[in-house]
């Protein structure tokens, strides 16, 4: 399973709710054969789902997608500026960067974190981030770490690069992020969320407009490198 | 055991499940969870004669028991379909059919007569009721005519079997599959999707990128057992049924309301391997009742 890929989750036990819901991995520990999903809480089926109790059973079809890009050589110990990864992300949208912080690690380049919520309270997971790289934080009102979006915090004045970008969150957030990404000519990708129904490639519901027409999000996604984006 | 083979015109089929056009693509993405040579048979994503782009996302919206689409035929044509899907389709050992969709009755009939090369695709179902495209789809399928003039048009060039698939947005679906038997049609299948739409309360505006969309799931499952029922009185050719079948159960009722074969739509999205259980299901229930066939089931509930 990689960094990226998600998980498509049957929701039992709610009424209004028909169709899976697809949920990212945010942390995958073979020693301890735990998968971690992050749901935040916003209609019927995540409700449901942030209802189950512990002992549980819940009926999973994964892993689905691509995931992100990995180095190809052991970062061993290469964490000069220009070496490293800055992985963005927006409220529940920095789940799949716990995951991708972990793998990096492992190959031996920190990577940094550059954390969003509205407030402190959004920001979750911060000592699980913390194990893996640098953190950095900002909020809309101030609470935690520097007042603004996740694109104004200071972190982008300072000079020297990175290896590549890796964001996800809200759309207008990654927009902005791809936006910077461009203008220092830095690899970037981000991982899409569009409404999706099978999470196989077969419906042809979860398409995002391409340079190579439309793709399923589901299948050919849901990372993307932002160059193929109509952004 | 009983046995689980049945024919539609000349097509026979292992067993009466097959998986529905536009929920299991090609078949190929389902290899993980599905023993694909087990099914009756596969009807590949919607064709057309040029590729087509299908509509602007969204294209999906989760309903009461069921979904709202609007995809509009995405795909990348009948020649790519011929080049690149066929060769590898073909290898399964299941009956494989292409669904066909046009915007005039001369496009529909030139897919089809390109397909009718294809020595692997013993049947095509002829999609008449696509309600998410602007030209044709839907518009033929409402008219007892606009019906009878693309069934004409593809039944003087395609010699194999031809299932017409109809829609279930109209006043009588008994007159047009009798208008579609009388032009040479070797079996119906229905239903294709109710037309419906989805409203975002909070931004007031539609959920679907062209407003409307089509329904499918449980939902609508009450009204397409109705319109089997009803065909089955009107016409002598074939049904094939659908509409929102997500068990065995589902499958058996279908065929009792005079369904010779069933098809497996948006349940494959809740449970990728559902055609599966539907198959081990009926052949449960044939047991139970002590049928020696499936056939024996066709119509049973009249």
């Amino acid at each position: 399973m990689l960094p990226g890929q998600f998980v498509e989750v049957r929701v039992d036990g709610s009424s209004e709710t028909f169709l899976r819901r697809p949920i990212s991995i945010n942390m995958l520990d073979r020693s301890t054969n735990e998968l971690w999903l992050l749901v935040h809480t916003v209609g019927a089926g995540t409700r449901a789902l942030a209802q189950l109790k512990e002992g549980a059973v819940v009926n999973v079809v994964l892993p689905l997608g691509n995931g992100f890009t990995l180095p190809e050589n052991n970062l061993q110990n290469d964490n000069s500026d220009g070496g490293r990864y800055l992985l963005v992300g927006g409220g529940v949208g920095t789940a799949p960067l716990l995951y991708l912080g972990k793998e990096l690690a492992a190959r031996g380049s920190r990577p940094v974190f550059l954390l969003g919520g509205r407030s402190a309270g959004d920001l979750l997971q911060l000592d699980d981030f913390r194990q893996y790289g640098d953190v950095y934080l900002t909020t809309e009102d101030g609470s935690a770490g520097e007042r603004g979006f996740v694109t104004q915090h200071s972190l982008w004045q300072q000079s020297g690069g990175y290896a590549r970008i890796c964001t996800c969150g809200p759309k207008p957030m990654m927009v902005a992020v791809a936006r910077l990404a461009r203008e220092k000519e830095i690899s970037c990708e981000a991982s899409l969320e569009n409404l999706m129904a099978c999470g196989l490639g077969a419906c042809l519901c979860c398409v995002e407009d391409t340079t190579e027409g439309h793709v399923c999000v589901c299948k050919d996604g849901p990372v993307f490198n932002i160059d193929k984006l109509k952004w | 055991m009983a046995d689980l083979s049945v024919n539609i015109g000349n097509l026979g089929l292992k067993n009466p499940v097959m998986t529905a056009s536009g929920t299991f693509g090609y078949g190929l993405e389902f290899a993980d969870f599905v023993d694909l040579n087990r099914l009756g048979g596969i009807i590949v994503k919607g064709t057309t004669l040029e590729p087509r782009q299908g509509n602007a996302y969204p294209r999906m919206a989760e309903t009461a028991h069921g979904m709202l689409n609007c995809v509009g035929l995405q795909n990348k044509g009948v020649d790519y379909f011929c080049e690149h899907i066929y060769p590898e389709v073909r290898k399964m050992d299941t009956a494989i059919l292409v669904n066909v969709s046009g915007n005039s009755p001369e496009s529909y009939a030139e897919c089809a007569r390109r397909i009718a090369a294809l020595d692997d695709i013993p049947a095509i179902e002829l999609n008449i009721s696509c309600p998410n495209v602007k030209q044709g789809g839907m518009a033929f399928g409402v008219t007892c005519e606009g019906a009878a003039s693309v069934v004409r048009a593809v039944r003087a060039v395609y010699p194999k079997t031809l299932i017409v698939k109809l829609s279930p947005n109209v006043t009588s679906i008994a007159d047009i599959a009798r208008a579609v038997e009388a032009e040479g049609a070797d079996a119906v299948s229905l239903i294709n999707t109710l037309m419906g739409m989805a409203i975002d309360a909070e931004k007031r505006c539609p959920v679907l990128s062209i407003g409307t969309g089509g329904l499918s799931g449980p939902a609508v499952k009450p009204v397409a057992l109705r319109m089997v029922w009803q065909v089955y009185d009107a016409v002598k050719i074939p049904i094939v049924g659908l509409g929102g079948i997500m068990n065995a159960t589902d499958a058996v009722e279908f065929m009792l309301a005079g369904a010779t074969a069933v098809e497996i739509g948006t349940a494959n999205f809740i449970d990728p391997s559902v055609t599966m259980k539907v198959i081990d299901g009926i052949e449960d229930y044939l047991q139970r009742h002590n049928f020696a066939s499936v056939r024996d089931l066709v119509g049973a509930a009249h």
